[in-house]
């Protein structure tokens, strides 16, 4: 079986000892199978038990280990050091405060997370007792792949809007407030209109696309992002240009 | 130490955690709760569960099927009242969670669609393709969200539960963030900590399973129960131990040894069923401890397949074609090309048994209730017990639920009965002491050992002696080896001294919890001297309802090896008879 000797450089910042990131090199023999995280878990557990970082799964579906690797966004469960050439450089992601080495403060996220309000505000209340909602496949395929979102914060990392405006609520956050407004048995859509179609909303996306490219699990946010402008321009119309038409 | 008040506390963020916190939520908005858990609750580990949720929905089934099915499945040491309460709760718990949005799979009408899985006698396994555990995780943390009764406290790890005057009374954390510890004074604590698979080298469980919930009410004085019985699931990728869902079989997955034949039949659960056309509770939907046991066998008889990473055999699953397999196991697929590099529209895939899943667990009653006043558990970290001595799958995803929510209620009772918190000068005894215990382990100098150094120790003494098959000798020398590592965990010195995100720390305290587990399952192992369920033992390979119809309990010593003590079995109705997954059952 075959194995190589790879550098990874990888971002070091502790607040408590260092007054800035730099970058510490590790040499690490590798078996061909491995992902960036083995290798990291390999420091961590024969060289240097001071790095730290997030991971769990190992199958890509935690969310926990998202990097830049080589300057790409990156889950390190699922980047193969097979797929690397000379020097793997991994640093936190991009556009989140660093809390420690490779552990970033994702706050911001989870606080927009909450505003969106993602979960079913029923269109019609129902008991247990009544059963549950009939949603065809059809149905179900409308939304679905929105559900996917494991939170792994990489379509942030990539978002060039979100790095230039932070307010923007941005890829993940609205592709799940889409995913419930799609929903058939959802009628909280315009509960949720007032946060992602706000001036901080959909609106900062200028359809660089970056967000779906890096999607580890494939979803489109930024499809969604596009669907939720249509709609809250048609939303526009009705409300202004044809009140007639508004139920 | 910064002190935060509460009413409940609840350890934990994966999804018994989750539901607990929203029973409480919804049956009294005035609650204050304190979800803590040491990673964001979407990263728990619910969310690598692939196959589904057991519930009986379809006019076919009935309870007592699900019932019989469970109980037979565990071998007889579940307890029939808590299996009759998961059964009767679980189709109403699945609804729930239909109400709350999760993606369940749909028939063309529109209702939900279930599927065959291993050991069960009727389609009863609700799933969300094969991501279910990810959709119910992400269902039931959205739906949190709304709850402003709801705190939590994210990336915070429980070191220890204060107990005082024999009432548990909260609990101190560190806030890895900071690295401060943190007093939680609760008037009741529940643990939804999750499993204890990481004690094992190859295993399907993310790195956070350390036992870490377990440990807390262990050292608290409360029983960890039928310990010795962990589950090995058949299939799981040799390179990285990787699940592959037991839906791969329920949709129609056939298992072969290396000359092509599907063995299961030389081993009670023939005779061999026509391919792509599974039959319940036979060849391939035969329970996971038995099939996992045929593999053990294949492997001395040399009739497994060689790979690079070790002795295996082959899931087949080319002849469910590629739309079943992209609409259905989409994730295996892709798990399958990405990390063995074989895609099984076209080849069979490598896969041999891996550690999965503690049957074992805190003490509780039906009720989610610990024998320590004001302490409840559920999910995995719990034994109520409805998994016996072999869980069947997709029954967990449904414990979660049923126990969360049971735990919820039963702390808010426990709460209106009028629990108080400690005086405040005793749990400022207690938080200090707490605190002064992390103080010592990261300020120490002049150990020799390490955490790496210990931790790959126990897991290879566990993986020889307390895997498929055990037998006194190993068994006795993993719990010597086992009393040693405890010994010399003393002597561990950090590296890092630090206070932000000290995961040297954090891996240290792990260890400690994961040492404790570990013990109490090769204890218990070595005082259960028959074979059942998933505990097979050379030496005796009989099942012995005579003297072993009992749950253990492993009762825990700060400086020796717990002591290991019984609890009769509750049967209500089935007697203790045969497993039959021969072909030939009715």
């Amino acid at each position: 079986m075959g194995e190589r000797q790879i550098e990874l450089e990888v971002l070091r910042y502790n607040p408590e000892t260092d007054s800035e990131p730099r970058f510490q090199r590790y040499s690490v023999t590798c078996r061909e199978e491995w992902v960036v995280l083995d290798a990291l878990n390999h420091i961590k557990e024969t060289v240097d038990p001071t790095l730290s970082y997030r991971w769990s799964c190992h199958m890509a579906v935690c969310g926990s280990c998202g990097m830049m690797i080589n300057g790409e966004p990156k889950l390190a469960c699922k980047s193969f050091i097979r797929n690397y050439e000379g020097v793997i450089r991994v640093e936190p992601l991009r556009h989140f405060p660093v809390e420690r080495d490779l552990v970033t403060v994702i706050d911001d996220f989870m606080d927009k997370l909450k505003r969106v309000r993602p979960y079913i505000i029923p269109k019609q209340a129902k008991a247990i007792s009544e059963g549950e909602y009939l949603q065809t496949p059809a149905e179900l395929k409308k939304f679905k792949q929105y559900t996917l979102c494991i939170n792994c914060m990489l379509c942030y990392a990539a978002c060039p809007e979100y790095g230039l405006i932070p307010k923007y609520i941005g890829p993940a956050a609205i592709a799940l407030a889409h995913r419930y407004n799609q929903d058939s048995r959802d009628g909280g859509r315009d509960q949720r209109q007032e946060e992602i179609a706000a001036t901080e909303g959909v609106w900062e996306c200028s359809f660089v696309g970056a967000c779906s490219d890096v999607c580890p699990e494939h979803v489109d946010p930024a499809g969604a992002i596009q669907q939720v402008k249509i709609k809250s321009t048609l939303d526009w119309y009705t409300e202004h240009l044809m009140p007639w038409l508004k139920k | 130490m910064e002190t935060l008040q509460t009413d409940v506390a609840i350890i934990g963020a994966g999804g018994a955690g989750l539901r607990a916190a929203i029973a409480l939520a919804e049956a009294d908005p005035k609650l204050r709760i304190a979800l803590i858990s040491k990673v964001y609750p979407m990263r728990s580990h619910t969310c690598a569960a692939e196959g589904g949720a057991a519930g009986v929905i379809k006019p076919d089934d009935s309870l007592e099927h699900h019932f019989n099915d469970t109980v037979g499945g565990g071998d007889w040491l579940c307890d029939q009242d808590a299996v009759d309460y998961l059964v009767q709760e679980a189709p109403k718990e699945l609804i729930q969670l239909e109400h709350w949005g999760c993606p369940w799979n749909r028939e063309p009408n529109g209702s939900v669609a279930v599927r065959p899985f291993g050991g069960m006698k009727k389609q009863r396994t609700w799933f969300a393709a094969d991501k279910s555990g990810f959709h119910i995780l992400h269902t039931l943390f959205q739906t949190s969200l709304q709850f402003a009764s709801i705190q939590r406290f994210d990336e915070y790890y429980a070191t220890e539960l204060l107990v005082d005057e024999g009432r548990c009374v909260g609990l101190v954390a560190i806030e890895m963030r900071s690295g401060q510890m943190r007093r939680f004074d609760a008037r009741a604590v529940i643990i939804a900590g999750g499993g204890a698979g990481r004690m094992f080298p190859f295993t399907t469980n993310g790195a956070i399973k350390t036992g870490d919930g377990m440990a807390l009410a262990y050292r608290a004085g409360v029983p960890l129960k039928d310990m010795e019985f962990v589950q090995y699931h058949p299939t799981g990728l040799p390179s990285t131990g990787t699940l592959l869902t037991e839906a791969c079989r329920g949709e129609g997955g056939v298992l072969l040894n290396k000359n092509g034949r599907r063995f299961l039949q030389d081993y009670g659960m023939g005779p061999e069923t026509p391919l792509g056309k599974p039959v319940f509770k036979t060849m391939e939907l035969g329970p996971r401890d038995r099939v996992s046991q045929a593999f053990w066998h294949e492997q001395k008889k040399g009739n497994a397949v060689p790979t690079q990473w070790g002795d295996s055999m082959l899931l087949d699953m080319r002849h469910l074609g590629e739309k079943t397999i992209n609409e259905r196991l989409p994730l295996v697929r892709d798990m399958s090309i990405s990390y063995m590099g074989v895609d099984p529209v076209t080849d069979p895939v490598p896969v041999r048994p891996v550690v999965h899943y503690m049957m074992g667990g805190i003490h509780t009653d039906i009720k989610a209730a610990t024998p320590l006043s004001g302490l409840f558990a559920a999910g995995e970290c719990a034994c109520v017990s409805i998994n016996g001595a072999n869980r069947l799958g997709s029954n967990s995803l449904t414990e979660i639920l049923v126990f969360g929510h049971r735990a919820g209620q039963s702390a808010m009772e426990y709460v209106q009965s009028g629990a108080r918190p400690a005086a405040d000068a005793a749990a400022a005894a207690l938080g200090a002491a707490a605190q002064g215990r992390v103080r010592e382990l990261m300020r120490r100098s002049g150990g020799t050992e390490t955490v790496a150094g210990l931790r790959k120790e126990m897991m290879h003494t566990m993986e020889q002696n307390a895997g498929i098959y055990r037998s006194h000798e190993g068994l006795a020398e993993a719990c010597a080896k086992l009393a040693d590592l405890r010994r010399r965990y003393r002597g561990i010195e950090l590296h890092d001294k630090t206070n932000v995100y000290n995961t040297d720390l954090l891996q240290a305290l792990e260890l400690g919890s994961m040492l404790d587990c570990a013990e109490a399952v090769t204890q218990s192992g070595l005082a259960r001297k028959e074979s059942r369920g998933a505990h097979q033992r050379l030496d005796f390979t009989e099942r012995d309802d005579k003297n072993y119809l009992r749950h253990s309990l492993a009762v825990y010593h700060p400086a020796q090896a717990p002591r290991v003590e019984y609890l009769d079995v509750v049967i209500t109705r089935s007697q203790p008879g045969v497993r039959d997954y021969s072909g030939g059952h009715e």
